[in-house]
């Protein structure tokens, strides 16, 4: 007769949520922000003013994101000085940004480097530098700060009503279903220890040192959850792990995702998943790339369009702030924007540059940073983690900015929100352009299924908006072809954007950057030791 | 009287919603395990509600005057239960399960009766459909309104205690409505309305006392009397006394007892102080009951020291209370004493200030906050304020039944990079009880202790360094920030010492 009574009962916390929004305070305020898209999108009708003044440089850096700032930090390490770095931004550092309050710094994007693998001797070089890696660089299994390492308890996951320890999903699992996943582990485990002839890992980091065995590369041409189903995999704990793995890293579905670039993601690392953070996410990385730029940055500078010559570049450079237009000639140029701006900026594009970017997808992801009164607290379960996912949720859960605080007492903290917009592109966005209001409604009620105080707890949300935050790993991307114009380079010009990896991942753009970097210094004629 | 019965079977309804809910809380707050305890809590309601539905075709006579008569008995068992089963369950009165599943099973017959005879009540005036919707969906109503009113408002501000309480008086009053509203339908009245008042009265009296009878409860929890009890942002506070003995409880767990702290603390300060003549700054953490702090100052050569503690409200209560001043030899008021209430981690992140000998005297590493305070990464940063010739204590629980523990923190402090001397004495409150001496030079026992003690002598101290088997050193990985093993080796060991 009652037997609603007992849903009621049960699922207190879904009720609160549906009762919320009558009964609940008003939204607690905040800011929305994003990329400057309208700065951006004035490429579209571009009516800018004339240059009115001419600066002469060796290298003209488009781009502080990862890319451009590797690109410059590896200019610099050289004794190479003489290069202007032009950032849209009022400040560089990309999808690596921070924000700052009086409770703690906080991720505006990235928020985590897991700890890097061999090849990717670069980001360790950087990290040895910042005196995070300790010892040698090139060693098998480094020592790092524990200071920057994750700090325990790293991850949990709410399902069924429960926090349960790491992302596998565990918790009423049959053994079936659990005999997928170790078979999943031990392939994985197989893949991280396999080797070509040449020496190489089917899946390096970066990618651009992976085994060029067709058989690995023909996983590209289909999608992760295809290959999945293909393998026997049937596990949804698997499938539902496999796709949350390919939205956090990629902004993609698995459905969506590359095959090649869904185990990329479990097979490239081998550092047993540990992660370097900070409070401000992966802001530090970029500050410290960007030590090496200091002075030789020019920020919220547009570059409208950009010519090559015989002997030198010709970048027109719009300055929001000053609203007038610059010249900087270069004798080499390093592009380092998103590739889909090349179109609009460049006088001439190269065909096969434009066929390239062509079906080339990028994910809008909404990054939202509440700031709370106390914790939230744990009804049933594990402990607060720094990454709290939950399982029945499109977006990816939060993450604790405060966790890395060296300090043991309670207190107010900062929580960091993540959504990729998996179903839905960048080039038509609908639910991203949602008011700052229907998102915070939005995050309070996907908050509000663990945490029913959560709307008590909050006394500000701000919402950052990325439409094109990263490109996507679309099947076929990867190594179908279109990436190698770009990889290459041409006479005078390097391209040092992830884009060209077709991965938005940190040791890709920091490859992709110092590459540039490397082969702008040869031309030069400068000298350099390699760092890659 | 149609609109009077149905806004009762909304209170009806939230009240038998409540003690459902009140019933699954409690058994999850006193026995964990909170799935298993709301399933089985209500399963039993649900069930029981169900015999009630049946039995109430048995119900005959005035249902009128049966209806006030079950209102009244819900709202006194209802209202009760909860300060029954938490009496019960501290007292070891009785047998706590079968108490628990015997009322929610009595309240969930009472209440499964309740809504088929208001039906049958209203039956004569109401067409079935129209009954059965108005009466049912007021009914969920009510529940609902419980629902979200219970886990946002009640526990949280009146406790389970008062909340049933207050449903009791909900029941009652929906009684004595009733007996006033169709008084002319049910006869001589006298022998109810003594009934109404004498039940309203008692849980009216219970509301009013519930804080008295929640700390009588709590008396009951610690066996002893309790002079002084408080919440304070960060922890509960609770001193006892029993006959001559004081006892200091921070979330229920033992701090020390007056009759043997001396042995702590002394074991504590002395063989590191005692053998640094020239020690002048001293800092420590925690330890906000001073207790620490007058071993600390029978030394003369100390000029200064600095005692940072979390909660401003244990150095105030220890520095004004005069019994506490007696047992601290009113320690926090001394002239040389700089009192900063900070968190230990974040204070020594930002000082600059260097010290001759530290005493880290934080509670075990029972969670990953305290595990912090026990990290490879707290003791490197803590080097960065000790002086060339200086050395910190630390305490690192007990030796022998948290003998991986104990050696995990010697392991940190080595991985750290202190030369480290392990040593431990007998604290009868707490058992074999483990302190690191830690510094950057080799330790040598001091040659006399030159202040008075109760305690440690130089003749003790040899006994001190040595470890019998049953607490020598075990293999045990360093705890680092990113891995936090002391906390789950903690975990594993005391939760084997207090299972019973």
């Amino acid at each position: 007769m009652r037997r609603r009574n007992f849903l009621a009962a049960t699922s207190g916390a879904a009720v609160l949520a549906a009762c919320g929004a009558k009964s609940a305070p008003p939204l607690p305020p905040g800011a929305l922000t994003g990329a400057s898209e309208v700065l951006g999108h004035r490429l579209r009708q571009p009516d800018f003013p004339a240059p009115t003044e001419t600066r002469r440089t060796s290298v003209a850096i488009v781009g502080g994101g990862i890319g451009g700032l590797s690109a410059a930090w590896k200019l610099a390490r050289s004794g190479c000085e003489d290069f202007l770095l032009l950032e849209l931004e009022g400040e560089t550092g990309g999808n690596s940004r921070a924000g700052k309050n009086e409770i703690s710094a906080y991720p505006l994007g990235a928020h985590y480097l897991p700890l890097p693998p061999r090849e990717a001797r670069a980001t360790r070089q950087l990290l040895a530098e910042l005196g995070v890696l300790q010892g040698d660089p090139d060693a098998a299994h480094p020592t790092y700060d524990e200071r920057y390492l994750c700090h325990a308890p790293q991850e949990r996951l709410y399902t069924n009503g429960y926090w349960q320890e790491g992302l596998w999903p565990t918790l009423g699992v049959p053994a079936a279903e659990r005999a997928q996943y170790a078979r999943f582990q031990e392939f994985i485990q197989e893949l991280r220890q396999r080797r070509d002839g040449a020496g190489r890992r089917p899946f390096a980091l970066p990618l651009a040192l992976s085994s060029r065995d067709p058989k690995m590369r023909a996983l590209d041409r289909m999608s992760m959850r295809d290959w999945l189903l293909g393998e026997g995999y049937t596990a949804p704990g698997l499938h539902w792990l496999t796709d949350y793995a390919c939205r956090d890293d990629y902004g993609s579905a698995a459905a969506q995702t590359s095959a090649w670039a869904g185990l990329h993601y479990f097979a490239c690392r081998d550092g047993e998943g540990q992660v370097l953070t900070a409070p401000e996410g992966n802001a530090w990385l970029a500050r410290g790339l960007a030590r090496a730029a200091t002075g030789r940055v020019q920020p919220s500078a547009l570059v409208f369009r950009v010519e090559q010559r015989k002997k030198d570049a010709v970048c027109d450079v719009y300055l929001a702030a000053e609203n007038r237009s610059i010249r900087v000639i270069a004798r080499e140029l390093i592009w380092a924007a998103p590739l889909f701006l090349i179109p609009h900026v460049f006088a001439a594009p190269r065909p096969e540059w434009l066929a390239a970017i062509r079906g080339a997808e990028y994910a809008p992801w909404v990054v939202a940073n509440l700031t709370l009164k106390a914790a939230p607290q744990t009804r049933a379960g594990q402990p607060l983690a720094w990454d709290n996912v939950l399982h029945d949720s499109a977006a990816l859960g939060y993450v604790v900015a405060t966790h890395q605080q060296l300090r043991y007492a309670p207190g107010p903290t900062v929580i960091t929100w993540y959504r990729a917009l998996h179903e839905e592109a960048a080039s038509r966005p609908r639910r991203l352009l949602n008011t700052r209001a229907a998102w915070a409604e939005e995050i309070l009620a996907d908050l509000s299924r663990p945490h029913p105080e959560i709307r008590e707890l909050t006394t500000r949300i701000d919402i950052n908006r990325h439409a094109h935050a990263m490109i996507r790993p679309l099947p076929g991307r990867l190594w179908g072809g279109t990436r190698g114009s770009f990889e290459l380079g041409r006479p005078g010009i390097q391209f040092a954007h992830a884009d060209v990896s077709g991965l938005s991942l940190f040791e890709e753009a920091n490859y992709r950057g110092v590459l540039a970097a490397e082969r702008t210094l040869a031309r030069l004629g400068v000298s350099y030791a390699s760092s890659l | 009287m149609q609109r009077p019965l149905l806004v009762s079977v909304f209170i009806v309804a939230s009240c038998g919603l409540a003690y459902e809910l009140i019933a699954g809380a409690l058994a999850s707050y006193l026995l964990g395990d909170s799935v298993m305890q709301f399933s089985t809590v209500i399963g039993v309601y649900l069930f029981a509600m169900g015999i009630g539905s049946w039995l109430s075709k048995h119900v005959a006579g005035n249902l009128l005057v049966r209806f006030i008569q079950i209102e009244l008995l819900v709202g006194l068992l209802g209202g009760l239960s909860a300060g029954l089963l938490f009496l019960l369950f501290t007292l070891h009165a009785g047998p706590f399960r079968f108490t628990l599943y015997g009322l929610v099973l009595l309240i969930g017959i009472l209440v499964g009766l309740e809504i088929p005879l208001i039906m049958r009540i209203l039956k004569r005036e109401v067409a079935f459909k129209d009954l059965v919707a108005q009466v049912l969906s007021v009914d969920y109503i009510g529940a609902l309104a419980v629902s979200v009113l219970f886990p946002l408002l009640l526990a949280p501000h009146l406790g389970l205690v008062r909340s049933a309480l207050l449903f009791g008086l909900l029941n009652a009053l929906v009684a004595a409505w009733a007996l006033w509203l169709f008084r002319a339908q049910i006869g001589p009245l006298a022998g109810m309305r003594a009934q109404c008042v004498a039940v309203i009265g008692l849980l009216a009296l219970g509301f009013g006392f519930a804080g008295t009878f929640v700390s009588l409860a709590e008396a009951n929890l610690y066996n002893e009397d309790i002079v002084h009890a408080e919440s304070s942002p960060y922890q509960r506070i609770v001193i006892t006394r029993w006959r001559d003995e004081s006892r200091l409880y921070l979330n229920h767990n033992l701090q020390f007892s007056s009759r043997d702290e001396y042995r702590y603390h002394e074991a504590l300060v002395h063989p590191g102080l005692a053998a640094l003549p020239g020690a002048r700054r001293v800092l420590v953490l925690g330890g906000g009951d001073g207790m620490a702090l007058r071993e600390i100052l029978k030394y003369p050569q100390v000029e200064s020291v600095t005692l940072v503690d979390l909660d401003p409200r244990m150095t105030e209560l220890f520095s004004q209370s005069p019994m506490l001043r007696e047992l601290n030899g009113d320690a926090l008021a001394s002239k040389k004493l700089k009192i900063i209430n900070a968190d230990a981690l974040q204070w020594l992140e930002q000082t600059q200030e260097m010290f001759d000998f530290v005493v880290a005297d934080f509670p075990d590493p029972s969670n990953h906050s305290l595990g912090k305070l026990y990290s490879t990464a707290f003791y490197r940063l803590l080097k960065q304020h000790v002086a060339e010739t200086g050395r910190i204590v630390v305490q690192a629980t007990s030796p022998l039944y948290a003998r991986e523990s104990f050696w995990t923190v010697v392991a940190t402090l080595q991985a750290a990079g202190w030369q480290t001397t392990p040593y431990h004495a007998l604290v009868p409150s707490f058992g074999e009880w483990g302190y690191i001496l830690g510094g950057r030079r080799e330790y040598r026992p001091p040659t006399a202790i030159p202040v008075p003690t109760r305690f440690i002598t130089v003749d003790a101290l040899p006994a001190l360094f040595h470890f019998p088997v049953d607490m020598a050193r075990v293999a045990a990985e360093p705890n680092r920030l990113d891995n936090q093993n002391l906390v789950r080796v903690f975990e594993r060991e005391w939760g084997r010492v207090q299972a019973p």
